[in-house]
């Protein structure tokens, strides 16, 4: 298990350098123009575009280009040039907390809404309940949710207000108001997650609910509540979990982008769709890497937590 | 009777389906002596395994329905509760099931899978239940049981998980032990190993053995009584000897002309059985084996009773109409038993 561990950790960090080539590919080695005009941003003049390409040796060959840029994405001196020179790094690590509390809160809320939901639907399949709860499921995947989340702060926040218009309190300052401005983005962005695992959740419930040893475990005499979860949940989850794991990273590296925008929580998300709106690109460089490290990183938790739930997949 | 064990009258269960009502078993009645092993045979579909699954209520489902009686001490186990029959399952009357492969959890060690079962009847600890499990697996023959009880399932043999399943289905101590086709899904010499370690295990513990098969070879092994199942019925029961020396019914004359002997010549080809059983959703009237029958005649448009016919000593029930004189003659095809082809 820890061997197989450590093989997936290193074989992430290669997954990793081909990601920042092609990053560094796609953004200054592909033709369009000179990189330091793009990377200059709208309002610089030549000095600073001559400056810059010195800087990020736009002059020399292209594995210089990639140390340097490399350089400054790690180190955290990229500096978002059309803002007046904003260090990029600070701001991200100033949304991380935000994008942070959005996608675990969410994450947390869409598994437990769906595990509920999954087995609920399961045990009733076929009934009544069972029907109305796949249209409310199939209806909160076909929801946009720029959409929804509108609607959730125009109605509850705006119109009602149940709930502040938008924002964000840090947990450290004030857990109970960090709730509070949290719980409709994390339904908005829930909705979609929630419809897709319950529906997942049930057809695989189904499916382990007649396997065999199902049926052995009710003839060991184990209560129909151990049966369920130790056997029929545990197995059934098995691709639930790593679907979670790869839609977490995939919210943590983009997907958060509306919801943050739509309830203006000034995380990773809503910095990276500003610096996109006004073609500043250095963001957009660090954010698209750093959002890729996450997935990454996630993925190979993903396997790592794969394996400890199913030890055949320990072998290969 | 103070040594009959369970009791089973008239059970009759069936499905409800999209090609109408199927009854899977019709009317099964027997009873199950201490200490002895009962083997039902019968071809696929007989209903054999859904009357074995039916004792342990694990055939219960929303379109199944059930009548008739299987008393169990004072519980009828066909309209015992659900919380009745858990306290059944496992602890008194066990089950060993057909496909080792399939029939344990994937993803649990077998230790886990065995002390979860003692727990789930006993008031003993973790380490206890753990103890007894690596004892059990020493008992049924896995080797090294002590490091083997974190193993999980695919990491052991047919044969050896099939030993697991036998543990599971001990470690309570059962009174009775169901196996449904314990060793169909295994090769020729596990399956020597896994009938002797049946053997071994009812001499010790006395428990009373229903063994479910298709394979008369298994039954000639380790059985004390039979009783052959057709279409959803029992058509012959006896003990082991009658069935085997002196059978009533053309079904079992044609089962058992259709096996291989090692103490015989070798037919130019197997004779088999002509025909194929009745849809359980259509079956013909009165006698079910009517239609592949070449001795049949007018009587057989009834159903004949499970009972004595005067053919057999006493216990030794049928369900055919020809005369019990007629049927010693009947059933010699060159010289041994066996089902001349349908006329």
């Amino acid at each position: 298990m820890l061997r197989f561990a450590l093989r997936r950790l290193v074989s992430m960090i290669f997954v990793l350098f081909a990601i920042s080539v092609l990053t560094f590919v796609i953004f200054t080695v592909i033709p369009g123009g000179d990189p330091a005009v793009r990377l200059a941003g709208r309002n610089a003049d030549n000095a600073q575009i001559a400056s810059i390409r010195k800087d990020f040796g736009f002059d020399k060959p292209a594995y210089v280009q990639y140390g340097r840029l490399m350089e400054k994405v790690f180190t955290g001196e990229l500096e978002s040039y059309s803002t007046g020179r904003l260090n990029v790094f600070d701001e991200i690590v100033k949304g991380i907390p935000r994008t942070l509390s959005l996608a675990i809160g969410a994450a947390i809320m869409w598994m437990l809404f769906a595990v509920a939901l999954g087995l609920f639907t399961a045990m009733r399949a076929g009934r009544a309940s069972d029907r109305v709860l796949t249209v409310l499921a199939l209806v909160g995947v076909s929801m946009p949710v720029f959409w929804v989340g509108a609607l959730m702060n125009y109605y509850l926040g705006f119109r009602a207000g149940l709930f502040p218009n938008g924002g964000y309190v840090p947990l450290t300052e004030d857990p109970i108001q960090w709730l509070y401005h949290l719980i409709l983005p994390w339904t908005a962005l829930s909705l979609l997650f929630i419809g897709v695992y319950s529906r997942i959740l049930r057809s695989n419930i189904l499916d382990t609910i007649n396997d065999d040893y199902v049926r052995t475990a009710r003839a060991k005499g184990l209560s129909e509540r151990r049966v369920l979860v130790k056997h029929v949940l545990r197995n059934s989850m098995i691709p639930i979990v790593t679907l979670w794991g790869l839609d977490f990273g995939a919210v943590l590296g983009g997907g958060a982008i509306l919801t943050e925008t739509v309830f203006d929580l000034q995380g990773v998300g809503q910095f990276a769709a500003e610096s996109i709106e006004s073609l500043d690109q250095p963001p957009v460089i660090a954010i698209t890497i750093f959002g890729a490290f996450f997935i990454v990183l996630l993925n190979a938790i993903v396997d790592i937590v794969y394996a400890a739930l199913d030890p055949r997949i320990r072998l290969t | 009777m103070s040594d009959c064990l369970l009791d089973v009258r008239g059970l009759e269960v069936g499905f409800a389906t999209e090609e109408g009502t199927v009854k899977a078993v019709d009317g099964v009645t027997f009873q199950l002596q201490r200490g002895e092993v009962l083997a039902v045979v019968g071809e696929s579909g007989s209903g054999k395994s859904v009357t074995a699954l039916t004792l342990l209520g694990l055939s219960r489902s929303p379109n199944a329905y059930f009548s008739g009686s299987a008393w169990y001490g004072d519980v009828d186990l066909v309209s015992a509760s659900d919380e009745q029959l858990r306290r059944i399952r496992g602890a008194e009357i066990a089950m060993i099931f057909q496909d080792p492969l399939t029939s344990l959890n994937p993803v649990m060690k077998i230790g886990a899978q065995i002390a979860e079962q003692i727990q789930a009847h006993e008031e003993v600890t973790k380490t206890a239940a753990r103890e007894r499990s690596i004892e059990l697996l020493e008992r049924v023959g896995i080797p090294r049981a002590r490091e083997r009880i974190d193993s999980y399932p695919f990491e052991f043999s047919g044969g050896m998980r099939q030993r697991v399943m036998i543990a599971l289905a001990l470690s309570c101590d059962p009174s009775i032990l169901i196996a449904d086709e314990p060793t169909t899904a295994l090769d020729v010499t596990i399956q020597a190993q896994i009938l002797d370690r049946i053997r071994d295990l009812r001499e010790q513990t006395n428990a009373a053995v229903i063994l479910v098969t298709h394979d008369l070879g298994v039954v000639a092994e380790i059985a004390d009584r039979v009783a052959v199942m057709y279409a959803g019925r029992i058509v012959e029961q006896g003990t082991l000897d009658e069935i085997f020396y002196d059978p009533q019914h053309p079904y079992t004359w044609g089962l058992l002309g259709s096996i291989t002997r090692v103490d015989r010549d070798r037919p130019g080809r197997l004779p088999a059985i002509a025909g194929l059983p009745p849809s359980l959703a259509d079956r013909p009237d009165g006698c079910h084996f009517r239609p592949r029958c070449p001795h049949e005649f007018d009587a057989c448009t009834r159903i004949p009773d499970l009972e004595q016919r005067g053919g057999g000593n006493e216990g030794h029930l049928d369900r055919c109409w020809l005369e019990p004189g007629a049927k010693t003659e009947l059933r010699e095809v060159d010289g041994q038993i066996g089902l001349t082809g349908k006329a």
